[in-house]
């Protein structure tokens, strides 16, 4: 860890690893709450694997995958909204199909790119010490407009997790503001992509939401407790990775794992326990009751 | 008086069987109306018809004057099971809140795109609904900690808070305790000097002590009147060997 820090004075590259890992938690904590109390974490799976598609046809077609992504994850979110809207009997079949789908374009996608053949393990598990400064501010871009409209309509959010029905009845798009939500989930997606690859988005855009949601009873803290708790895992597993130079992206998903299993465990015992003070309390009052 | 609620000729079916066939109902302003019933007999569908959640495949429904799915912002309505997890990180106050949604909002649809921000006016009538149904002290507390007698009074004054004309509520008091549904339907009939009521309800004899008239549903409107309902009412909707409680009126 030492190592690291005393690394982190002297290399950009750590440096801009770091800032990637910062402002990819702000995405992480914000959607990520959203996902988890929504119970939508496999529609942003289904999002996060499709968006292979559109990086396989990027570097197919010469350009950077990550500008395929941004187009492709977009994409990805609106086809799978309106599935869920309107094929709600054969909802997870359909994404199921579609996740497999996007996958199998971008790997045949790859396999004929000219020239270099591009790192495949890169994009599935990402590569943090990769990241180029000028996607820093495309990074901090994305987050500024995320933030934005969150802010704008977090009222109109609230709603459609909570109760569409009631957001219906309200007058509420609820149309509209889910597929807002899942493109905004897809930005997100991007975001996180750079930190640990698609395969392992999904953990981190849920785990530290799942996380802050076993201590806090409003939706706001939730997202500020999951984008410190983000920040936090992803910096100290990119930390612990520097020293044995493992790569990071698997170190943070088993960090984050790790934080998950401990505090749901942590949860049940401090729930059965106070339970059980209450029950004993119960009974002592009836005895002097008695 | 001409009726606030205008049902005619609908029928619905969700898909091979019809639910609701041939429905006539009108309802006037300042009515309390109960819609009883056997189970699945489509008295929530004719809410959800009402609400315009539904569309009918036939007939029409016109509320205060235009079609049902332009004016669910005048109804306030309490459904029968709760839509949200129980868990979800939420408290009383927020979820009241919500029943603000749309209000000082224009008509159509983009001004439904507006952001639109909570007022300070927000806060006093979240307040008042609460302290009206008597759940003054739930505010801070997470949706998921309530009885179910206290949610019921939670989910009612999310219906209250949006200042509605008319206040639908389904079985309202399913899955509370017997001296609760007393409470609650006296509540409603206070709430009744100032709104229209409708509720749905599976017992009868309980309900007729406070409603003003009985729609009796089962696929059709079986009767439609402000008399008691007698033995024989009571047959055609449930079939045989139902037994009566009478009591005064």
């Amino acid at each position: 860890m030492d190592d690291f820090f005393s690394a982190l004075m002297q290399h950009t590259f750590l440096q801009t690893a770091v800032a990637t890992a910062i402002l990819a938690s702000i995405g992480c904590g914000v959607m990520g709450s959203y996902v988890v109390v929504k119970r939508i974490a496999f529609l942003a799976g289904g999002i996060a694997h499709s968006v292979l598609g559109g990086m396989g046809a990027a570097v197919y077609f010469g350009y950077e995958p990550l500008h395929g992504a941004l187009p492709a994850a977009v994409a990805a979110a609106l086809l799978i909204g309106w599935v869920r809207l309107r094929w709600r009997a054969q909802e997870d079949t359909l994404i199921s199909a579609l996740w497999a789908i996007g996958m199998a374009i971008g790997v045949l996608f790859i396999a004929k790119a000219p020239g270099y053949q591009a790192d495949l393990m890169s994009y599935l598990f990402g590569n943090i010490l990769l990241v180029p400064e000028e996607s820093l501010w495309f990074m901090a871009a994305l987050d500024l407009l995320l933030l934005t409209i969150v802010a704008a309509y977090h009222r109109q959010f609230l709603a459609i997790v909570f109760d569409e029905e009631f957001a219906r009845l309200r007058g509420v798009p609820v149309g509209f503001f889910y597929l807002l939500l899942l493109v905004l989930v897809a930005v997100t997606v991007v975001l996180l992509i750079q930190v640990v690859g698609l395969i392992l988005v999904l953990a981190l855009l849920t785990l530290p939401a799942a996380v802050a949601g076993h201590y806090v009873h409003s939706l706001g803290r939730m997202m500020l407790i999951a984008t410190v708790l983000g920040a936090l895992l992803s910096v100290t597993g990119l930390a612990l990775s520097y020293g044995p130079d493992l790569p990071a992206g698997p170190v943070i998903i088993l960090l984050a794992g790790g934080a998950y299993v401990l505090s749901a465990i942590a949860t049940q015992l401090l729930g059965r326990r106070r339970a059980r003070l209450a029950a004993t309390r119960g009974a002592w009052q009836g005895e002097t009751r008695a | 008086m001409s009726s606030i609620i205008d049902i005619q000729g609908v029928s619905f079916s969700y898909d091979y069987s019809p639910t609701l066939s041939q429905i006539d109902l009108k309802v006037a302003e300042g009515e309390f109306l109960g819609i009883v019933g056997p189970n699945a007999g489509g008295k929530s569908t004719l809410l959800k018809l009402i609400l315009g959640l539904l569309r009918p495949q036939s007939g029409t429904i016109r509320v205060f004057n235009r079609p049902a799915s332009q004016a669910s912002r005048l109804l306030g309505y309490v459904p029968q099971y709760p839509s949200f997890p129980r868990d979800f990180p939420i408290t009383v106050e927020q979820v009241v809140r919500m029943g603000r949604l749309g209000l000082g909002q224009g008509e159509g649809r983009w001004w439904a795109l507006w952001p639109g921000r909570g007022s300070g006016a927000d806060g006093d009538a979240v307040r008042r609904a609460l302290a009206e149904v008597e759940a003054g002290g739930l505010a801070k507390r997470q949706i998921g900690s309530l009885s179910g007698g206290q949610l019921q009074r939670v989910l009612l004054a999310r219906a209250l808070v949006g200042q509605p004309r008319v206040l639908i509520l389904d079985e309202p008091t399913a899955n509370i305790d017997q001296r609760m549904e007393g409470e609650i339907f006296d509540l409603l009939k206070g709430l009744n000097e100032r709104m229209t009521i409708l509720v749905v309800s599976h017992d009868v004899a309980f309900i007729s002590r406070y409603v003003s008239r009985v729609a009796c549903i089962n696929q059709t409107l079986v009767c439609h009147q402000t008399e008691a309902v007698d033995g024989e009412v009571i047959q055609d909707l449930y079939g045989e060997s139902v037994r009566m409680i009478a009591h005064a009126h």
